[in-house]
């Protein structure tokens, strides 16, 4: 007599594939944000398997702030073309061009914030109605009280009072014209569970994740990547240290960490002993103590 | 490794805070610099000790007024389970929220005040979990330390409590524990101060306590969600369609009817997501199945046995937790979603309001306000295939929305 239980990676994936496939049946032109960063990769690699044998229904969303490893921009391309998805990329270059937004001066600027108004302009200018994001909920505070199905107003924003309560695997994605979704499929997730499954399905990484010998300089208790984005300081001299990286964003808001740990098993048993969140090594969460909230207020990831 | 989601009750004062604190902190779920930005707000808020809290109240006004108002969702492990918690607030004018977090939860924590005993609050906890099928409950007896650890006040919680659950539908277990979530006793490790109680941890019995999934795992439901039509060269005729198991277990060879439609055929393969074949698909797995013969099929179409078809009607009556400001319109029309359907419903009576704290069925009641739970009848525009929720948590289940706002503004449980 079998039990019918499920192992945990499989009823977070049986849940995900739920949730992509919902996002295909209720809206009629969604995207998937992919930042070349493991928990996007995971979406993507989901989305695969959710529409097999059909491809994914939905285009790729890469918000491009121009500071990037070079490490994540080779991966996506040769991503995209094993998925035979399409890529669609929002320039922050643009927008600066255009206007849009004013860079931000001084050794601690950051594209990171002005990504927002590039997101919501290439959802408008592509009418996405519903933007797909590997956020999950154990990332961050605010987070943690983040929907599946996400509301977004007329101006992209988030109003974290005034959120539809979702019940069983029932989904609201009704809206009016110019308003939108952010859909969560990675919800219930943790950091390990994104680790054991990228092992337990095999899924490659960028290089960045494992430990390798690179130039960095700490600021702020963060070890940064030397990078022609980033001024420095009189006082910070770039070192040679072995790192690796926890999460992968923009250049200048990405902190590495000292590890040795060079594949997976090495990076999970480090991640299981961590004593530090991974987003504390994030110099844009460390800007206020609602740094996240008030950022998806205004329509960030 | 073994998932079980549970949702725990109660408001700050209770000591909900500190007990998932303690719950997430000794099984090294949170992390140094979490712990130390908690430190840090708790100073400069005034607070004496470290307010646990800020932990898990993550919105600023939460924060600001010190209460929880949404769900939070928790996540740790241990090398036994993993482990989400669905944390709720406890005050009445949040009930909805706790409705939200109780209906994907297989076991409710419920706190009781050592120093309080059963109140009106424990029960309207103990009802709702109750109402929305978590047939596991714990009563959690925390402050002990305050009741100088006595057995007699422990055994008189659990007598009164017992008294009133004996007026719940179907609750498999109940297990009570005298805990001091404050100072750790009978939290992770088993209290010296209280040799009495025989029983074990909280966190043993959440790690052991068998639940065996809510999932029906008898009458076959399939809701058709999507259909997958590759049109490629290698797939040519593939026609797929997928969905998540709501009930019961498919194999291929099966005999199945679509519904709406009556028409019969069998399985011929079923898919896990990526495209491994799998022998039978159960509850909650998503796949996607192929059947023999070629008939129309669509989103909102249900795939059953023909010897075990749901109840198929336009009349359902139906338990509502009304989650709007604006109140339930008598008569009013209403978007319904029910498994991968969506049909318009016309609330035609509403029967009785239960109050959440007695109880009691009060009849003659014009409307249902926020927070509030009922009885109603609904007439759908098309038939709906369902169960009771009783019998079925996904078939008998669904959300009304707003035609206008797009507002969710009730969850429905058919009776």
């Amino acid at each position: 007599m079998p039990n019918y239980q499920l192992d945990h990676l499989d009823q977070l994936e049986a849940e995900s594939v739920h949730i992509l496939r919902e996002t295909a049946a209720q809206f009629q032109n969604a995207a998937l944000l992919f930042s070349g960063g493991k928990d996007s990769i995971v979406m993507a690699h989901l989305a695969a398997k959710a529409f097999w044998p059909a491809k994914i229904p939905f285009p790729l969303l890469h918000i491009d702030t121009g500071h990037n490893f070079r490490e994540t921009l080779e991966y996506r391309d040769a991503f995209v073309e094993k998925l035979g998805a399409r890529l669609v990329v929002g320039l922050v270059q643009d927008s600066i061009d255009k206007g849009r937004v004013q860079e931000e001066k001084g050794p601690f600027a950051s594209r990171n914030k002005l990504q927002t108004v590039t997101l919501l302009d290439t959802i408008e200018e592509h009418k996405f109605d519903a933007c797909l994001g590997g956020g999950r909920r154990d990332e961050e505070k605010a987070r943690a009280k983040e929907r599946f199905f996400s509301h977004r107003d007329e101006f992209g924003q988030w109003d974290p009072k005034n959120q539809r309560p979702e019940l069983w695997n029932l989904f609201n994605g009704k809206y009016h014209p110019g308003e939108h979704f952010r859909v969560f499929p990675l919800s219930n997730f943790t950091e390990m569970d994104v680790w054991m499954y990228i092992q337990r399905e095999g899924i490659e990484l960028p290089t960045l994740y494992f430990a390798h010998e690179r130039e960095v300089f700490e600021r702020n208790n963060s070890l940064l990547a030397a990078s022609e984005f980033i001024p420095l300081l009189e006082n910070e001299k770039p070192s040679r240290r072995t790192v690796r990286f926890r999460t992968i964003g923009d250049i200048t808001c990405t902190g590495a960490v000292e590890s040795q740990a060079a594949n997976l098993a090495e990076v999970i048993a480090e991640v299981a002993a961590a004593r530090q969140t991974e987003r504390g090594t994030r110099a844009d969460d460390k800007r206020s103590e609602t740094a996240m909230e008030d950022r998806k207020r205004e329509g960030y990831f | 490794m073994d998932l079980l989601r549970f949702a725990t009750a109660g408001s700050v004062d209770d000591g909900k805070s500190t007990l998932i604190g303690r719950l997430l902190y000794d099984s090294k779920s949170i992390f140094e610099d979490q712990l130390l930005a908690v430190e840090e707000s708790s100073r400069r808020r005034g607070d004496a000790v470290v307010n646990l809290a800020l932990l898990t109240d993550g919105l600023r006004a939460e924060r600001e007024q010190g209460i929880t108002i949404d769900v939070a969702y928790r996540y740790f492990a241990t090398p036994r389970r993993k482990f989400i918690i669905a944390d709720t607030p406890g005050h009445i004018q949040y009930t909805r929220n706790m409705v939200t977090g109780a209906s994907t939860a297989d076991l409710a924590i419920i706190l009781v005040d050592a120093r309080k005993g059963v109140i009106e609050q424990t029960k309207r906890h103990a009802f709702v979990s109750n109402l929305l099928r978590i047939r596991h409950l714990v009563v959690a007896v925390n402050k002990m330390d305050l009741v100088d650890f006595s057995e007699q006040v422990f055994n008189d919680i659990v007598a009164s409590f017992h008294d009133f659950a004996s007026r719940l539908d179907d609750v498999a277990d109940i297990t009570s524990i005298p805990l001091s979530a404050l100072n750790g006793d009978n939290v992770v490790e088993k209290s010296k101060s209280m040799p009495w109680y025989r029983g074990s941890s909280l966190l043993y019995h959440l790690e052991t306590v068998y639940t065996g999934g809510t999932s029906n795992h008898v009458d076959a439901r399939f809701p058709v969600q999507w259909i997958i039509r590759p049109l490629s060269q290698e797939h040519h005729d593939f026609r797929g369609y997928a969905g998540r198991v709501a009930g019961g277990v498919f194999k291929p060879g099966d005999a199945v009817t679509v519904l709406p439609s009556g028409f019969q055929s069998r399985i011929k393969k079923i898919h896990l997501p990526g495209g491994a074949e799998a022998p039978e698909a159960f509850p909650p797995q998503s796949v996607v199945m192929t059947l023999e013969d070629e008939i129309d099929i669509s989103r909102g179409d249900m795939l059953v046995k023909a010897n075990n078809p749901p109840r198929n009607s336009q009349d359902v009556e139906a338990m509502v937790c009304w989650f709007s400001q604006k109140p339930m319109e008598p008569r009013g029309k209403y978007l319904l979603r029910h498994t991968s359907r969506e049909t318009k419903a016309i609330v035609q009576e509403l029967r009785y309001q239960v109050d959440v704290d007695t109880l009691h069925k009060k009849e003659g009641v014009p409307s249902l306000g926020m927070n509030d739970i009922g009885r109603i009848s609904l007439r759908t525009a098309n038939p709906l295939f369902h169960d009771s929720y009783r019998r079925n948590r996904l078939t008998g289940s669904f959300i009304l929305v707003d035609p206008g706002t797009h507002e969710t503004v009730a969850a429905g449980m058919v009776v």
